[in-house]
C-alpha cells in the first residue's frame, strides 16, 4: 500500500494504511489520539469531529486517503503550551459536561464555528450544533459554554 | 377487605425495583488487607467498617445487622506527601459524583481539594459495592466517605497530640494542615504520618458534619477531571489500548430468540484471525479493528429463528401473558389494598376509567457497551464500563469457572449509562475472545449492535379506575401496572379507598433497568389521571392537586413551580399548559410545562418548569445540571423516543431511526432548587424526570383537547 501523509495538528505523519479506512479509525487505532469518539458510524452524533482545513467533520464518514496532505485538528491539538483554548476552557468553567463523551465533539464544532463567526447568538449556536447528540441532555449549558468564550474571545484570537 | 393493609401489601411497598436488584453471591473471599496496605507504602490508612444499614449499600454481603462488622465500607489513604487517596466502589458515569464526593471528603478531612485523589471501581483496590444505581450515591456513599475522612483527621490531630504534648482543644485541621493556633506551629497531614505505616479502623459512627459546618460541599465547584475531559485526555473503557492489542468483533443473531445451527467459518483466515465458536456465542478477533469486522463477515452462520412479538402488539402480549413467577414467595405479586374501592366507586358522583401506555425505550449511552480483557498467569483484568463492578466481576468468574479473586474489573469514568450498564455482557465476550487469542481483546459495541443487543426499558400497560365527588375530591383509586415495575406506583395523594398493584410479565425483549425506572411510566399514568379527573370536575389542575394532598413536601414543591411557571397561566391561542408533581426515591418535585402546537400539527414543547427537593443540596450547579439532563431526557421519552420492533428484530438501530431530543429540542430549562439543609440528602440523577411526560400531555390536552395516553405521546405529530 502507498504511504499516506497526514498533517495532524501541525506534526506531519507518514501511514502505512487502507485508504479506504475511516479517519476515524485510524486516529483512534493507529495514532492513539482517542480524543475523538465514536458515537455512531453513521454522521449522525457529532462525538467524532475534527477540523480538517479548518471545517468540522465527521470523522467516522471521511475515508482517510481523502485527507492526505490536509492540515488536520483533533481535539488533542487545542491547546497552546499548556493553556486551554478558550472553548475548552468555557466548556470547563461553565460545567457543560456530565459524562462527558460528546465533550470533544462539541468542542471541536464550536471552535469551528467561532472562526467562522466570531459573536454568534444562541439560536446560531443552536444552529451550528444541531448535528451532535448530547445523550446526557447538556444542551443549554453548552450553548452556555460558546456563549461565554465568544465573550472571553472578544477582539482575540478563537 | 378493609383497614390495614395486608402483610402483601407491606411486601409491595417496601420491594426494591425489580429490576435493580442485584443479588450478591453466596461466598465472599476477603480482600488480603495487609497486602493492600503494603502496596499504599508509607502514610495512615484508614477504614470505615460498614454499619448495618449503610451496609446494604456498601461493603457487606450475608451477615444480617446483628453480625459482626466484619465489611470495610471505605478506605482513605493520606500519604507522607500529603496526597490524599479515597477509595470507593461507585463510578462515574457522568453524575459528578467523583466530584461530589471529593468534595465531601475534603470537606470533612479538612484537606484542599487538588490533594485528594478518588479511586472508583477497581475491584481489587476499593471495597465491594452493590452498583452505582437507585440515587444512593448521594444518602449513603457520601456519608461513608465522610466518616472515614472524619477518622483520618481525627487520628491526625491525636498525632499531633502525641508529638506536641498539647491539649487537644487548641489543635485545629484545616487546609491540609493542623495548626496550634496558641504556639503557632502548623504541620502537614503528611509530615504528621512521618513516613509509617499506620493503619485504623474505626466502626461506623455516622455523625458527619452538620451542613452548616460544609465548607467545600454545598458550593458549586466545576467538576474535578474537567481538564482531562477538555482536552480529550480522559480514557474511556473504548479508548484504552494495551501491549499486544488485538480488536474483537461479534456476530449477532438475526432477531431475538434465535439459536445457532452451524457455523461455517471455512472463509476466514485463522492464521490471522481468532474465531470462537462456543454455544450460541459466535466472535472472532484479529490485530485490527477493520480485520476483525472482515473475518466476522466472512462467518456463514445458520440461524433458526421462532416466532416473536412485534411492536403493534405489544400492550396485549402484555396483558394476556401470565404473571412472571419471580420467587418462591411470589415478590410483586400482592395488591395492596385499603377500603373498598368497589363501594367508593358506586357511590362516587364522577368516575372515571382509563388505560395508559409506554413503550420500550433504548438508553442509547453515547459511549456504546466496551470491554477491554486480558488474562495474564490465570488472573483475567477486565477494563469496562459498567454500573456494577463487582457485579460483573461475579458474572465473569462465573462464565469462566474462576474464583473471584482471580478477576479484577476496573471502571474508567464511562460515557453515560442511565441505568443501562448494569451487566457486563461486552465484559464476558471480550474476555472469551482474549482467552481464545491469547492476546488482550478490546471490544467496542457498535451502535446498531447496542440498539439491538442491550436492555431496555420496559413497556408497560396501566389501567386506572378512580372515583371521586364532584369538587374533585378524589374517593377511589384503583392502579394497575403491568410488566414496567412498581417504582413509583403509589400516590402521594389521600384517597381512602385504593387497590394498587404491580403485575409482572415476562418481557418479550430484554428489559432491565432506567434511570427513574418505573416511576416515569406510574406518573404517567397517575398525573394525566388526575389531570382528567380535575378537568371532569371542572376544577384548576393545581386546585385539584392540593385539594386532594396532605404530603408537605408534595405540596412545597407543587407551589414552587406553580409560583415559579404562573399558575395559573394567561391563556395565547395554539399554546397549552400542564401540571405534573410527585415523590420518588426520597425526593420531590413538581413539573410545569408549556407547549405551542406548530402548524402541521407538530408540538413544540416551549417552557419546563420543575421545582425539585432532595434534602440538603451538596453542589447546587451539579444539582441543577443533573436535573436539567434529566428533563431533557425525559423529553425524549415523552415526545418520540420508542423502540420498534418486528419478529424479534429490533428496527429502530441507529440514531437516525431512533430520534432523541437534540439541541433545538430543548425548551426554556427553569429549576427552582428546594434546598432543605435540615433533611439528608437523597440523590438526584433520575427523578427529576418523571414528572416531565406527563406535564407535557396535559398541556397538549389544554392546547388541542386531545388525551394522549400513550408514551410517546407524539411521536410522529398529533394525531390526526
Ligand atoms: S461517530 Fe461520527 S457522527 Fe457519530
Ligand atoms: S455529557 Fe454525556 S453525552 Fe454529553
Amino acid at each position: 500500500m502507498p504511504l499516506l501523509e497526514l498533517q495532524i495538528n501541525g506534526v506531519s505523519r507518514r501511514l502505512d494504511v487502507d485508504p479506504e479506512r475511516s479517519l476515524l479509525s485510524v486516529l483512534r487505532d493507529d495514532l492513539d489520539l482517542t480524543g475523538a469518539k465514536y458515537g455512531c458510524g453513521e454522521g449522525q452524533c457529532g462525538a467524532c469531529t475534527v477540523l480538517v482545513d479548518d471545517r468540522p467533520t465527521r470523522s467516522c464518514l471521511t475515508k482517510v486517503a481523502s485527507v492526505a496532505g490536509r492540515p488536520l485538528i483533533t481535539i488533542e491539538g487545542l491547546e497552546r503550551s499548556g493553556q486551554l483554548h478558550p472553548v475548552q476552557k468555557a466548556f470547563a468553567e461553565a460545567d457543560a459536561m456530565q459524562c462527558g463523551y460528546c465533550t470533544p465533539g462539541m468542542i471541536m464544532e464550536s471552535v469551528a464555528l467561532l472562526r467562522r463567526q466570531a459573536d454568534p447568538a444562541a439560536p446560531e449556536i443552536v444552529h451550528a450544533l444541531e448535528g451532535h447528540i448530547c445523550r446526557c441532555g447538556t444542551y443549554d449549558r453548552i450553548v452556555r459554554a460558546v456563549r461565554r468564550a465568544a465573550e472571553a474571545t472578544k477582539g482575540g484570537t478563537g | 377487605m378493609s383497614g390495614a393493609p395486608p402483610p402483601s401489601g407491606d411486601r409491595l411497598t417496601l420491594e426494591p425495583e425489580r429490576y435493580e436488584l442485584a443479588a450478591g453471591p453466596a461466598y465472599r473471599f476477603d480482600v488480603d488487607r495487609r497486602e493492600f496496605v503494603k502496596l499504599l507504602g508509607g502514610g495512615l490508612v484508614v477504614m470505615v467498617a460498614a454499619a448495618a444499614a449503610p451496609a446494604q449499600e456498601s461493603g457487606a454481603r450475608g451477615g444480617g445487622a446483628g453480625s459482626p462488622p466484619r465489611e470495610i465500607a471505605a478506605w482513605l489513604h493520606v500519604a507522607a506527601d500529603g496526597t490524599v487517596t479515597a477509595y470507593t466502589g461507585k463510578v462515574e458515569f457522568g453524575q459528578d459524583i467523583r466530584t461530589s464526593l471529593t468534595q465531601a471528603v475534603a470537606d470533612e478531612l479538612r484537606a484542599p481539594l487538588p490533594s485528594i485523589r478518588l479511586v472508583m471501581g477497581d475491584t481489587d483496590l476499593t471495597p465491594f459495592d452493590q452498583g452505582t444505581f437507585g440515587s444512593r450515591t448521594t444518602p449513603f456513599m457520601a456519608a461513608q466517605l465522610r466518616q472515614v475522612a472524619a477518622a483520618a483527621r481525627e487520628t491526625l490531630l491525636d498525632l499531633a497530640v502525641a508529638k506536641w504534648s498539647v491539649d487537644r482543644s487548641a489543635l485545629d485541621a484545616r487546609e491540609g494542615e493542623v495548626v496550634h493556633a496558641p504556639s503557632g506551629r502548623a504541620l502537614r497531614f503528611g509530615e504528621l504520618t512521618q513516613g509509617q505505616a499506620l493503619v485504623r479502623t474505626v466502626a461506623a459512627d455516622p455523625s458527619p458534619t452538620p451542613v452548616s459546618r460544609w465548607t467545600v460541599a454545598g458550593r458549586s465547584i466545576p467538576k474535578v477531571n474537567a481538564r482531562d475531559i477538555v482536552t480529550g485526555r480522559h480514557r474511556y473503557t473504548s479508548d484504552l489500548t494495551r501491549p499486544g492489542l488485538w480488536h474483537g468483533r461479534v456476530l449477532r443473531p438475526p432477531a431475538i430468540g434465535a439459536t445457532l445451527v452451524s457455523l461455517d467459518a471455512s472463509g476466514v483466515d485463522t492464521k490471522r484471525v481468532s474465531v470462537v465458536h462456543d454455544g450460541d456465542f459466535v466472535g472472532v478477533s484479529a490485530p485490527t479493528a477493520a480485520e476483525a469486522a472482515l473475518a466476522a463477515g466472512q462467518l456463514k452462520a445458520d440461524w433458526k429463528t421462532s416466532p416473536q412479538p412485534s411492536d403493534g402488539q405489544i400492550f396485549e402480549y402484555l396483558k394476556k401473558t401470565p404473571p412472571e413467577t419471580r420467587d418462591g414467595d411470589g415478590r410483586g405479586a400482592g395488591a395492596q389494598v385499603s377500603g373498598s374501592v368497589a363501594q367508593a366507586r358506586a357511590a362516587a358522583p364522577l368516575r372515571l376509567e382509563q388505560s395508559y401506555t409506554v413503550a420500550y425505550i433504548a438508553h442509547a449511552p453515547l459511549e456504546p457497551r466496551a470491554a477491554l480483557a486480558e488474562w495474564r498467569d490465570g488472573k483475567l483484568t477486565v477494563w469496562t464500563g459498567t454500573q456494577r463492578p463487582f457485579g460483573v466481576r461475579t458474572e465473569l468468574a462465573e462464565a469462566f469457572r474462576l474464583s473471584e479473586e482471580k478477576v479484577r474489573v476496573i471502571v474508567p469514568d464511562t460515557g453515560a449509562g442511565y441505568g443501562g450498564k448494569h451487566t457486563g455482557e461486552a465484559a464476558i465476550e471480550a474476555a472469551r475472545l482474549a482467552r481464545a487469542a491469547g492476546h488482550p481483546v478490546k471490544l467496542v459495541w457498535t451502535r446498531e449492535e447496542e440498539f439491538a443487543w442491550a436492555y431496555f426499558r420496559p413497556a408497560g400497560v396501566i389501567d386506572v379506575k378512580s372515583g371521586a365527588r364532584a369538587d374533585g375530591t378524589l374517593t377511589a383509586w384503583e392502579f394497575h401496572t403491568y410488566n414496567c415495575g412498581a417504582s413509583g406506583i403509589r400516590t402521594p395523594y389521600d384517597v381512602a379507598n385504593q387497590t394498587v398493584q404491580f403485575h409482572p410479565v415476562r418481557s418479550p425483549l430484554r428489559q432491565g433497568s432506567y434511570r427513574a425506572l418505573a416511576a416515569t411510566a406510574n406518573h404517567f399514568a397517575r398525573e394525566t389521571h388526575m389531570d382528567e379527573v380535575a378537568r371532569a370536575a371542572g376544577v384548576d389542575a393545581l386546585e385539584m392537586r392540593r385539594r386532594n394532598l396532605k404530603d408537605a413536601r408534595v405540596r412545597a414543591v407543587l407551589d414552587a413551580a406553580a409560583e415559579r411557571f404562573g399558575w395559573p397561566p394567561s391563556r395565547t391561542p395554539a399554546r397549552g399548559y400542564g401540571l405534573a408533581a410527585g415523590t420518588e426515591k426520597g425526593s420531590y418535585l413538581a413539573t410545569g410545562a408549556e407547549v405551542s402546537i406548530e402548524p402541521g400539527g407538530g408540538v413544540r414543547v416551549r417552557r419546563l418548569v420543575t421545582a425539585f427537593e432532595c434534602g440538603a443540596v451538596v453542589n447546587p450547579d451539579h444539582l441543577r445540571n443533573q436535573v436539567e439532563g434529566a428533563m431533557v431526557q425525559g423529553l425524549g421519552g415523552a415526545l418520540f423516543e420508542a423502540v420498534r420492533f418486528e419478529d424479534g428484530l429490533i428496527t429502530t438501530d441507529r440514531f437516525s431511526r431512533y430520534r432523541v431530543p437534540r439541541f433545538s429540542d430543548v425548551p426554556e430549562l427553569d429549576v427552582v432548587l428546594v434546598d432543605r439543609p435540615d433533611l439528608p440528602s437523597a440523590g438526584a440523577g433520575e427523578t427529576p424526570l418523571v414528572c416531565v411526560a406527563p406535564a407535557i400531555g396535559n398541556a397538549i390536552f389544554d392546547a388541542t383537547g386531545t388525551r394522549l395516553r400513550s408514551l410517546p405521546l407524539v411521536p410522529s405529530g398529533l394525531p390526526k
